[in-house]
């Protein structure tokens, strides 16, 4: 079915409208609290619906806090998990589908066993694991665990077995080796769903807070998650609201960047799994 | 032999062995140092002293645990009906090509980007009773504040509030794909028999659906079942534990009271719990599938 081309009745329109109004009613919100002095917040948060705004927080962010150091903590532990998931689930994600060896069914099994397994049942215990390895405050301490992406790996097999096999016959007649087979002919080939992936894996990477919150513990290894956490928890003796609001705003504009910009590879993966 | 499909077994350990190793020092090797550990009492710091079943004999008889698990499943039954049944009217209503349709599938969309932390810094002054945006709201008519962040009967509908607002984007992006996939001519046939639109809503577009609301039901399951963030930061599970999601309680055992095995013990049972409900959802399923 193609969508309707037909407008949106009145009625639905009006409850549309009030339920945009109530997910954009505490963007706005925030917006304005951050625009805030925090002497006039502390008198009446009120003060936010009119004017005189400012920029003082966002200049307070930048000159001195630990907000620009959050940002780069989560930058490179995103961007590395990232990159990480999608070598290594390109990697076996064409040796489950293209390659013939010895227990290739029973280790694909077991890897998509790991779909089925939610997280609390092993972060404990890889608490413990990473304790005893000297990871904790680390940069790959909090890569790590986002590399095992059995998804990733179900996903990229899919999308191995999808390419014909005569354009693998064809290489291999032309004397490409397995290697260049795979890095030359059938990755380039494999491009959409390297963006799908990788945007997920960033997204999920970006928004985690369960384990950076228990492996980084000091807080010039936060990431941003964990750093906002810290800061709202003692709020009351620190900074003031309109501070605090900046620093949700500061840290939604990456994200909300990667969003605007990778929207269709959102979109086409939900269409994916749906289709599943 | 030279095949597209063969290769050597070195070459398939190479490509496959990298992640296949990191998997199991990762994800299989934790899991059973987990089971082992539950049956230890241990601490943070290595620790340890075998007791056996203790630990889950324990936890059956501790009232905590028990307001826990029944908080986790009333907020999982406060949010996911609440959830599907918003998206799937919002798919209903966006699946279309104009213009307005897709500036309000991004408004939709758009908040489950954010991380949790952004989530309650924006929810807790949209609720405290204070300074919030609702309670500003209020007193514009002279009505008092309410204290949804402290009130024992609040906090777990004003965090089941704000998980809704977050978690609407994928489940009505699943839907709206699963609409896509509905055949016209269908709707051509249900237009030719007069059917009106509650029918033609009923017995063809509902039944099309159907792996797509299972789909939506069993992943909201399982994360609602597993909520964490917005309670720990929300409402630190209070007052008097009445808002304690199962995770919460497990991170206070670990790193508050630092009773490694019990909260790994505890984790284990809710490892069970979510195994358990969404194979009975599937099951169930299935079932009235067998029956048509």
């Amino acid at each position: 079915m193609s969508r309707g081309r037909d407008r949106i009745s009145p009625v639905a329109l009006v409850g549309l409208l009030i339920g945009a109004a109530i997910m954009v009613a505490p963007l706005v919100w925030t917006l304005l609290l951050s625009l805030k002095s925090n002497s006039e917040l502390m008198r009446d948060s009120a003060a936010a619906f009119s004017p005189p705004y400012t920029l003082e927080n966002y200049h307070a962010i930048l000159a001195a806090s630990l907000v620009p150091r959050w940002l780069l903590n989560s930058l490179i532990v995103s961007l590395g998990t990232t990159a990480g998931v999608l070598i290594l689930c390109s990697l076996a994600g064409y040796g489950f589908a293209r390659l013939q060896f010895p227990f290739r069914r029973t280790l694909l099994a077991l890897v998509l066993i790991g779909l089925a397994i939610p997280e609390q049942a092993v972060i404990l215990p890889r608490h413990q694991l990473f304790a005893q390895l000297g990871l904790h405050n680390s940069y790959p301490g909090l890569m790590l665990p986002g590399l095992v992406a059995p998804f990733g790996v179900f996903f990229m097999t899919q999308y191995f077995r999808a390419i014909p096999v005569e354009l693998d016959e064809a290489a291999m007649l032309d004397g490409a080796s397995r290697f260049t087979l795979f890095w030359k002919v059938l990755l380039p080939l494999t491009l959409p769903a390297q963006a799908t992936l990788g945007v997920f894996t960033f997204l999920g990477s970006w928004n985690d807070y369960w384990w950076p919150l228990i492996s980084a513990t000091t807080s010039d290894r936060f990431t941003l998650t964990v750093g906002l956490a810290s800061s709202q928890m003692n709020y009351a003796q620190t900074s003031g609201l309109g501070f605090l609001m900046a620093q949700a705003v500061f840290a939604s504009i990456p994200i909300l960047v990667v969003y605007v910009l990778f929207q269709k590879q959102i979109v086409r993966a939900m269409a994916g799994a749906a289709v599943r | 032999m030279i095949g597209p499909r063969s290769g050597s077994t070195w070459q398939g350990y190479a490509f496959v062995g990298p992640f296949v190793a990191l998997y199991c020092f990762l994800l299989i090797y934790p899991l059973f140092m987990g089971i082992e550990i539950s049956f230890n009492r241990a601490d943070l710091f290595g620790n340890r002293e075998f007791v056996g079943l203790e630990n889950y004999r324990r936890l059956f008889a501790d009232p905590i645990f028990h307001q826990a698990v029944a908080t986790t499943f009333k907020l999982t039954l406060l949010i996911v009906p609440t959830l599907t049944v918003i998206t799937l009217l919002l798919a209903l209503a966006l699946n279309r090509a104009t213009r307005t349709a897709g500036v309000l599938r991004g408004v939709f969309f758009s908040s489950s980007v954010l991380s949790v932390t952004i989530l309650t810094l924006i929810w807790r002054f949209v609720l405290t009773p204070d300074a919030g945006l609702i309670a500003k709201l209020l007193g514009v008519f002279g009505w008092e504040p309410i204290p949804f962040l402290s009130d024992p009967d609040l906090t777990v509908p004003a965090l089941a509030i704000a998980t809704v607002w977050w978690s609407l984007g994928l489940p009505m992006m699943l839907f709206l794909a699963g609409l896509q996939q509905i055949p016209g001519d269908i709707y051509e046939a249900a237009a030719l028999d007069r059917a009106s639109r509650w029918t033609t809503f009923w017995k063809v577009t509902l039944p099309s659906l159907r792996g797509v609301l299972i789909l939506v039901i069993m992943l909201q399951t399982a994360a609602q079942l597993q909520i964490f963030g917005q309670a720990q930061l929300l409402t630190s599970g209070g007052p008097s534990g009445r808002s304690r999601p199962i995770v919460l309680y497990i991170y206070e055992l670990a790193f508050g009271r630092w009773e490694l095995g019990y909260a790994i013990a505890a984790a284990e049972v809710l490892f069970l719990l979510v195994l358990v409900i969404t194979a009975l959802q599937y099951w169930a399923v299935s079932r009235t599938k067998a029956d048509r």
